[in-house]
C-alpha cells in the first residue's frame, strides 16, 4: 500500500503548490497574454516574507498567520510594480515580455542573494502543523495537508472573485473581448493591474507554504516555475478547471515517477508526458480566426 | 551612382562585412592578443556560433528558442567524451569513473573513442533531437510562448539529468582535464591557437550559411511564416516544415559551438548548458539585433566579453547587468543595437517629413 | 435547375462538388447538409445573411475546420486533406481581411506564392529574375508598376488584388474568395469584377459577397444560404424572383424569426 499511497499523498501536496503558482500565471496569461517568467520569484518573495515576519514576530504559531496576508500584499506589490514599470509598455509583444521578465527574475534572484545570502534560511513551522496523520501506513505531515488546504482556499477565493464580484465580471469581460469591454466602460488598464496584483499575490501565499516545507532560498522560484508553466501549457489557456486538473496530474505523476526511478528521471518523464499530452490535445493551445489571419 | 552598381554594392555588403570579421578574428586577433585573451575570445566565438543559429530561429523564424543550451551541450559533451577517452588512452577509461563509480564505462561512451564518429555525432545528435522535438511541437501547431516554455523546460530537464548522472557524465563537475585534441597536445600554445582558428573559421562558415539562407526563397518564406503563419499554409506550404528546418539548423549550430567550447574552455559542465546558460546565449542575440545577419554574432561576442570583464571586477554584479540588459534592450531596442542606425534614420525621416 | 442538364463530366469541365457537407461546432451545426456543384468558367456567388454558414463552407473545404460529408475535386476528397495539401491540389482562398506579407515587396509576395512550382532544394537558392508566371500575375492584377513597393504600403483594394494575384501564381484552379470587394470604391469594384471575369474563364471561382449590386453585375450563378442550408440556387433573375429568398433577405420573416435560432457569426 505504501508504494501506492506515499507518492499519491506527497504528489497531491506538490500538485497543490503547483496549483497556487499556476493560478496567477493562467490568470495573467489568459487575460493579457503575458508570460511572466518572474512569477517564480514572487513565490520566493512570499517565502522571504514568511522568514522576515518570523524574525519580527518570533512566535511561530502566530507569525505564519500574519505572513499569509503579508506575503499576498508584498508579492502583489512587486507584481504591480513590474506591471506598471515594464509590462504595461509592451502589450502585444508577448514573446518580448517573456524575455524581459526573464531579466527581471535574474535581478530579483541576485537581490535576494545580496540581501539574505546565497544560503537559504529556515522557517519554523507553527506547532499546530507539527504532527502527522497516518494514512494507509504513511505518515502524512500536516504541513503537506496545509498546502492543499491553502491551494483550495486560493482556488475557491479566486473562483468566487471571478464569478460573483463586479471586478470578476470585468475581468471576464476583458478576457473575452478587450476592445468591447473598453467601449462598455471597463478600464482594462485598471483591470490588468489588479489582475496582476492578485496573480502575483497568490504566488506570494504559495511561497509561504513552500517556506514551511523547505525554508527559503534565493533560487526557490526556479524549482517551481517550469513545472508551473508546464501545468499552464497542459491545462490550457486561462482555464481554471484545466489548470486544477493539470496541477494535480503533474504533481502526482512526478511523485510516482520519482518513486519508481529518481527525482531527476521524474523530471524527464514529466516533460516527456507533457509533450506527449500535447500530441493528443493541442486544442485550446492555439486559436485560428477564420475571417482574417492577422 | 549607377543603379546597377548600387545594387551590386548592396548585394556584396554583407559578404564584405563577413570578410572583415574573418580578417579580424583570424588574422588581427591572433597577432595582437595574449594567448589567455585569445582563448577567452575563443569561448565567446563558440557562444557566437550558437547565437547565429538563434538569430535564424528566433530573429527570422520567430521561434524563441530558450533551450539552446541543450544542443550546445550535446555537441559539447560529445566532443568532451572523445577528448576524455583520448586522454585516457586506447584501453583506458575516464578518471572520474573510477573516482565516483565502480570503474566500468557505460556502453554509450565506447563509440566516442572514434574521432570520426564523434564529429558525425556532433552534427547528427542535435539534428535528431531537434527533429523529434520540433516535429512533435510544430506539427501540432504549438507555438509562441508555449514553444519557448517547452524549450526552456527541456534545458532544465537536461541539466538535471546531467547532474544526476555523476558516474556517466561527471555530474555537477562536468567533463574536464583534456590533454589533446585529435592528437594535438592541448598544452602547446601553437595547438591552442589552431583550435581557436578552427572555431573562428566555423563561425565564419555559419555566417555564410545563414547569409545564403536569408537571401534564399527559404529565408523569405521563413520571415513570412514568422509574420503570418496561417497565410503561409494557404500558399501550399506546411509551416511546420519551414520552422523545423530553421530549428534543426539552429540546433546544429549550437552543437558545433558547444563542441568547440569544450577544448577551448577545457571544461563542459551542466552550468554551461542549463536554463541560465541558454538565456545567456539569447542575451547577445537580443543585444546585437535578432533579425540581422551579423547582429547575433557580434552581440554574443560583446556579451561574452562583458561577462568576463565584469565578473573579473565585480563578481556578483554580472547577474544584475545581464538581467538589466534584457530589460533595457528588449524594452527600448527590440531590434537590437545593430539596428540602431536604421531606427534613427527612420525616426529622423519622420521628424523632418 | 436549368444550368445542369448534363453532368460536368460529360461536358469535360473542371468542377468542385460538395455533397451533404455538415460542420458541427460542439453540438452547434453551422452548416447542415449543403450540396453545391461549382463549375469551371462560371462566377459563382454565395450569398446569405450573417451566420448563414458561407464562410464555414469555405473553411471546411480548405481544411480550416473539420467537416463531414464529401467535397470532391478531381477525385480527391478535400475533407480528408490538410490545408497545404488542399492548396497544392489546386484550391486557393482569400480571407475577409486581406493578408499579404507587409514587409515583403509586391514581387516577393507573388514569388513566395509560387512554391508549388518548385522543388524543395530550390528553396535554398536566391531568387534570380522574375518567373513568367509571376510576370503574368502582375499584369493580370495591374500592379506591374508597383512591383517593388512593400505590400504594406498598398491601398486596401490593391492588397485584395495582390491576394488574388497570389492565387494566380499558386495556379489555383478553384478560387474561393471571401468578400473580395468589401471596403472598395465603386471604381475598384468594377475593376475587380472585370478581373474575376477575365481569370474566371478557365477557373472555378466562388465569391462570398454581401454587396448585391456587385452580385447583380457579375454573378453567373447565385447560391443563397440561410441558417446553414442552401435555400435556393439559380441565376440572378431567378433568385430575385424567389419568394423564399425575398422573405429571408428583405426581412419579411417576422414569424419565422421567432422559430429560427439566433446565430452569431459563422462559427464558434
Amino acid at each position: 500500500m505504501d508504494a501506492f499511497t506515499t507518492p499519491l499523498l506527497a504528489g497531491t501536496a506538490t500538485g497543490a503548490l503547483l496549483l497556487i503558482a499556476a493560478l496567477g500565471l493562467t490568470l495573467t496569461f489568459g487575460q493579457m497574454g503575458v508570460i511572466n517568467m518572474a512569477h517564480g520569484e514572487f513565490l520566493m518573495i512570499g517565502a522571504y516574507t514568511a522568514f522576515v515576519t518570523q524574525q519580527v514576530v518570533t512566535n511561530a504559531d502566530v507569525s505564519i498567520l500574519l505572513a499569509l496576508p503579508l506575503a499576498f500584499v508584498v508579492a502583489g506589490m512587486f507584481g504591480l510594480l513590474l506591471e506598471v514599470a515594464v509590462i504595461s509598455w509592451m502589450y502585444r509583444r508577448p514573446l518580448d515580455t517573456l524575455l524581459v521578465t526573464v531579466g527581471v527574475s535574474l535581478v530579483l534572484q541576485q537581490l535576494a542573494k545580496d540581501i539574505f545570502g546565497a544560503q537559504g534560511d529556515p522557517v519554523v513551522g507553527p506547532s499546530w502543523l507539527a504532527g502527522n496523520i497516518g494514512v494507509f501506513g504513511y505518515n502524512w505531515p500536516y504541513r503537506q495537508m496545509f498546502t492543499i488546504v491553502l491551494a483550495l482556499a486560493a482556488l475557491g477565493g479566486l473562483a468566487a472573485l471571478l464569478k460573483y464580484t463586479p471586478f470578476g465580471r470585468q475581468i471576464r469581460a476583458t478576457v473575452q473581448n478587450r476592445d468591447l469591454a473598453e467601449t462598455m466602460g471597463v478600464s482594462t488598464r485598471v483591470v490588468d493591474r489588479i489582475t496582476f496584483f492578485v496573480g502575483s499575490g497568490l504566488a506570494g501565499v504559495g511561497g509561504v507554504a513552500v517556506s514551511l516545507i523547505g525554508g527559503t532560498n534565493p533560487n526557490l522560484g526556479r524549482g517551481y516555475i517550469i513545472s508551473a508553466f508546464l501545468v499552464v501549457v497542459a491545462g490550457g489557456l486561462g482555464q481554471l478547471k484545466g489548470t486544477v486538473i493539470a496541477a494535480f496530474a503533474v504533481g502526482i505523476a512526478t511523485a510516482y515517477f520519482a518513486d519508481w526511478t529518481s527525482a531527476s528521471m521524474a523530471q524527464v518523464a514529466t516533460f516527456a508526458l507533457v509533450v506527449l499530452f500535447l500530441q493528443l490535445r493541442p486544442q485550446g493551445l492555439f486559436t485560428i480566426r477564420t475571417r482574417g489571419l492577422v | 551612382m549607377n543603379p546597377r552598381l548600387t545594387a551590386l554594392v548592396r548585394g556584396a555588403a554583407p559578404l564584405i562585412a563577413i570578410a572583415a570579421l574573418a580578417v579580424l578574428l583570424l588574422v588581427v586577433a591572433p597577432a595582437t592578443l595574449s594567448s589567455f585573451r585569445l582563448n577567452n575570445l575563443g569561448k565567446y566565438i563558440c557562444w557566437a556560433i550558437a547565437a547565429v543559429g538563434i538569430g535564424l530561429a528566433w530573429g527570422r523564424g520567430g521561434m524563441l528558442v530558450m533551450g539552446q543550451g541543450v544542443f550546445f551541450g550535446l555537441g559539447g559533451y560529445a566532443m568532451a567524451m572523445h577528448l576524455k577517452l583520448e586522454a585516457a588512452g586506447p584501453e583506458g577509461i575516464p578518471d572520474f569513473m573510477t573516482l565516483y563509480g565502480n570503474g566500468t564505462m557505460p556502453g554509450f561512451w565506447e563509440p566516442f573513442r572514434s574521432g570520426a564518429f564523434t564529429l558525425v555525432a556532433i552534427l547528427v545528435l542535435p539534428a535528431v533531437a531537434a527533429t523529434i522535438l520540433g516535429w512533435a511541437i510544430f506539427k501540432r501547431r504549438v507555438k509562441g510562448a508555449y514553444f519557448a516554455i517547452l524549450t526552456q523546460a527541456l534545458a532544465v530537464v537536461f541539466a538535471t539529468l546531467l547532474i544526476a548522472t555523476i558516474q556517466e557524465t561527471g555530474g555537477f563537475n562536468g567533463l574536464n582535464q583534456f590533454t589533446s585534441f585529435f592528437g594535438y597536445n592541448l598544452y602547446d600554445p601553437v595547438n591552442k591557437r589552431m583550435v581557436y582558428s578552427i572555431a573562428a573559421g566555423l563561425l565564419i562558415a555559419c555566417l555564410l550559411v545563414v547569409w545564403q539562407l536569408y537571401r534564399s526563397r527559404f529565408g523569405e518564406l521563413l520571415v513570412a511564416t514568422r509574420d503570418a503563419e496561417e497565410r503561409v499554409r494557404f500558399l501550399g506550404h506546411d509551416p511546420a516544415n519551414i520552422k523545423l528546418v530553421a530549428f534543426v539548423v539552429a540546433a546544429m549550430m549550437a552543437s558545433v559551438g558547444g563542441a568547440m567550447f569544450a577544448p577551448i574552455a577545457g571544461i563542459i559542465s551542466p552550468s554551461d548548458v542549463d536554463a541560465t546558460a541558454s538565456i545567456f546565449l539569447i542575451a547577445g542575440v537580443a543585444l546585437g539585433g535578432r533579425a540581422l545577419l551579423l547582429g547575433p554574432a557580434l552581440g554574443a561576442l560583446t556579451v561574452g566579453y562583458g561577462r568576463t570583464t565584469l565578473s573579473e571586477t565585480f563578481p556578483t554584479q554580472w547577474t544584475y547587468f545581464l538581467g538589466l540588459l534584457f530589460v533595457v534592450v528588449i524594452l527600448l531596442l527590440p531590434r537590437g543595437v545593430g539596428d540602431l542606425p536604421r531606427t534613427l534614420r527612420s525616426a529622423l525621416k519622420r521628424s523632418t517629413a | 435547375m436549368s444550368i445542369q442538364t448534363r453532368t460536368p463530366d460529360e461536358l469535360g469541365q473542371d468542377y468542385l462538388e460538395i455533397r451533404g457537407l455538415t460542420v458541427d461546432f460542439d453540438g452547434f451545426k453551422a452548416v447542415k447538409g449543403v450540396d453545391l456543384t461549382l463549375l469551371q468558367g462560371r462566377l459563382h456567388f454565395l450569398i446569405g445573411p450573417n451566420g448563414a454558414g458561407k464562410t464555414t463552407v469555405v473553411d471546411a473545404v480548405t481544411g480550416l475546420v473539420r467537416g463531414t460529408g464529401l467535397a470532391s475535386y478531381r477525385n480527391q476528397d478535400l475533407l480528408t486533406m490538410r490545408s497545404h495539401q488542399i492548396v497544392r491540389a489546386g484550391i486557393g482562398r482569400t480571407f475577409q481581411t486581406a493578408t499579404v506579407f507587409e514587409e515583403l515587396s509586391v514581387l516577393q509576395n507573388l514569388d513566395i506564392a509560387g512554391g508549388v512550382h518548385r522543388r524543395a532544394w530550390g528553396m535554398v537558392l536566391a531568387r534570380r529574375g522574375v518567373p513568367a508566371y509571376v510576370e503574368h500575375a502582375l499584369e493580370a492584377i495591374g500592379l506591374t508598376e508597383l512591383r517593388d513597393k512593400p505590400a504594406g504600403t498598398l491601398a486596401h483594394g490593391q492588397k485584395q488584388w495582390l491576394e488574388i494575384g497570389m492565387l494566380l501564381v499558386q495556379d489555383a484552379k478553384v478560387m474561393l474568395l471571401d468578400e473580395p470587394v468589401a471596403g472598395m470604391s465603386a471604381e475598384e469594384r468594377e475593376e475587380t469584377g472585370e478581373l474575376l471575369r477575365r481569370i474566371g474563364q478557365e477557373r472555378t471561382i466562388v465569391v462570398i459577397e454581401h454587396d448585391m449590386d456587385f452580385v447583380r453585375n457579375y454573378a453567373d450563378v447565385v447560391t443563397v444560404m440561410h441558417t446553414g442550408t442552401v435555400l435556393a440556387e439559380g441565376s440572378v433573375a431567378e433568385i430575385q424572383a424567389n419568394p423564399q429568398v425575398q422573405e429571408v433577405y428583405l426581412g419579411r420573416q417576422v414569424e419565422a424569426a421567432a422559430t429560427t435560432e439566433v446565430e452569431e457569426g459563422d462559427h464558434a
